[in-house]
């Protein structure tokens, strides 16, 4: 079988875990499969980072120019597809991230690709690619499975797979493909930081979250008294930080803050993903939902299935009572 | 400045008790109420928005069955100046880049400046048909757009990145773009925005309509297939601590004891 080829992700020089944790995956499908695995580095002065994919996979593609220092699409799509063409690798792995979102669809339809987006696991059998996605959220699995043909295209989903150590010696190939310069239609900038807010939720013990399901802004107040009687602070998942009930600074998930508190206690909170890559190394968490089914539960150490309106101030009773 | 929506209706799941279908191959739709998808409707208000300032007319465009000309029928009355839906059963269970070429056939007909999507839908969940559209189209793309500044035949975006970083790019116009949600404050359609909206009309296009061979769209046009539906496995989850709100709040006050944060 041809190679799996793993697109590697870096930002401001640095390699990002879902490149190792595709490598992984990559190199356990291949150990099934035959394939070999390649590591295609684009970037710019990004020779340290093709020292260190030697250990993870059994060839790193390296191309470095000064066009590739920030990720473009503009740029990045034409010069994987030509990769992608000449090479003819059996499955190309993409990172589901920000990058990878930006990226992977319309190179699917450029060059004709199955694709697969956001996907948990990968199996093959008999020369066959099936993959697993999570759909309404991550309420339900999906299993998707590939027309024949020579190459298919993944995205996968950050920490799906665990960041496995590297023991190989692989070869280090510098790629020879033109690099456009970036176009007009599209230029990068600049990164910008998120902005500095009053209250640091990544130095707190305790963090008490809310989700969607605290539904209305008035009950607030019930969360911050709760919050106070534990002395934590009060952080939250994307919907609340949408509808403009706390700033952006309180926001845990990928597109917020990682924390690791000793106690996070989530209510109101389903779970997608996005969510629990910012807290499931807390440790101890606790979830507070109406869903049995919510993938919450699946991260949390203990859970109440319950309405959270009738939950919350009889905890925060039973706190006081235990208090007295 | 002209605008092309497109939008999507879902079932509401976020809460809802979820069921798989006999044939495992979707999810039991009775009883879930069906709502603009979420990302949807913040790219509509951005799209209002931008028109109320710059002058333009926004057209939304959504592929799905009858029931979805409830969604734009709520765009018209929130704004929207025409409407277009794909109603074909062709157009059935396409993956994203089927649906996305199916879409490109009934937007590259229309005069537009930008293409504004939700960057994701919640249930199918691919973060894919926006970018997919703009290769189809063959126009520049970005998602996870969370910042906008119309200038001349250009845009200046703010794409969010992992962590909260915000990459800023310069885009020439016409762009497809995939709107973040949280970049503004949706409005509510007014009783009469409603009144009005109920009764215009709302263009049809088959695959025909749209020159499309029918073997190139949905299902049949598809490059992946849906095999089957599972729910997650549980794996070791939480302790569940049962019993009325009252019982089960006392049993988590001493686990919070025994651990010291009470």
């Amino acid at each position: 079988m041809n190679e799996i080829l793993v697109l590697a992700e870096h930002r401001e020089g640095e390699l990002r875990d879902v490149t190792f944790e595709m490598l992984g995956k990559a190199r356990s499908l291949g150990k099934a499969s035959g394939a070999p695995v390649t590591a295609l580095l684009l970037g710019a002065g990004v020779g340290d980072m093709a020292e260190t994919l030697k250990a993870h996979a059994d060839e790193v593609l390296k191309l470095d120019n000064g066009n590739l220092k920030h990720y473009n699409s503009a740029v990045y799509q034409p010069v994987l597809a030509e990769v992608v063409k000449t090479r003819g690798p059996a499955l190309v792995m993409i990172g589901h991230t920000a990058f990878g979102v930006d990226l992977a669809p319309s190179l699917a339809v450029a060059l004709e690709l199955p694709f697969a987006a956001d996907c948990i696991d990968l199996e093959c059998a008999g020369q066959v690619w099936k993959a697993t996605r999570q759909i309404y959220e991550g309420k339900v699995n999906a299993t998707v499975s590939f027309a024949d043909a020579p190459t298919v295209l993944v995205t996968v989903r950050p920490s799906a797979f665990p960041v496995e150590e590297g023991a190989g010696e692989g070869k280090v190939t510098e790629l020879s493909v033109a690099v456009p310069d970036e176009p007009a239609m599209r230029k990068f900038l600049e990164y910008v930081e998120a902005a500095v807010g009053d209250v640091d939720i990544t130095k707190s013990d305790v963090i008490i979250s809310i989700g969607r399901g605290v539904r209305e802004e008035e009950n607030l107040s019930m969360i911050e008294e709760l919050a106070a009687s534990l002395g934590g602070v009060v952080a939250c998942s994307r919907p609340v930080v949408d509808a403009g009930w706390l700033p952006k600074d309180r926001q845990v998930g990928s597109s917020g803050k990682t924390v690791k508190p000793k106690l996070y206690l989530a209510i109101g909170i389903s779970g997608q993903f996005q969510h629990l890559s910012g807290m499931k190394s807390a440790e101890t968490i606790i979830a507070i939902n109406k869903d049995p089914k919510a993938p919450i539960f699946t991260a949390a150490d203990y859970g109440i299935v319950g309405d959270l309106m009738k939950v919350v101030p009889a905890l925060k009773d039973k706190i006081a009572e235990l208090r007295a | 400045m002209n605008i092309v929506v497109c939008v999507k209706q879902v079932p509401e799941t976020a809460e809802a008790d979820v069921k798989l279908a006999s044939d495992k191959k979707g999810i039991v739709m009775e009883g879930l109420p069906l709502q603009i998808n979420e990302a949807d409707n913040y790219a509509l208000e951005q799209a209002l928005l931008l028109t109320e300032e710059h002058d333009g007319d926004v057209t939304v465009v959504t592929l799905g069955p009858d029931s979805s000309d409830e969604v734009l029928r709520m765009s018209m009355a929130k704004g929207a100046a025409e409407a277009v839906r794909l109603s074909d059963p062709a157009f059935d269970r396409g993956d994203p880049v089927a649906t996305a070429r199916a879409l490109a056939a009934a937007v590259k007909d229309l005069e537009y400046d930008l293409v504004l999507t939700g960057c994701i839908s919640s249930d199918d969940g691919n973060t894919a048909v926006g970018m997919a559209l703009a290769e189809c189209l063959g126009v520049p793309h970005a998602t996870y757009v969370t910042q906008m500044e119309m200038g001349d035949g250009e845009v200046t975006v703010g794409r969010e990145l992992e962590g909260g970083l915000v990459e800023k790019l310069q885009m020439k116009t016409p762009c497809v773009l995939g709107i973040q949600t949280g970049i503004n404050e949706p409005r509510y359609a007014s009783i009469m925005g409603i009144a009005k909206a109920s009764k215009r009309e709302i263009a049809m296009k088959s695959a025909a309509d749209l020159g499309l061979d029918a073997g190139s769209v949905g299902e049949e046009g598809s490059r992946t297939r849906l095999e089957e539906l599972a729910f997650p496995p549980v794996g070791e989850g939480a302790e569940i601590l049962e019993g009325t709100p009252a019982e089960a709040s006392g049993k988590l006050a001493t686990v919070l004891r025994e651990k010291g944060f009470v």
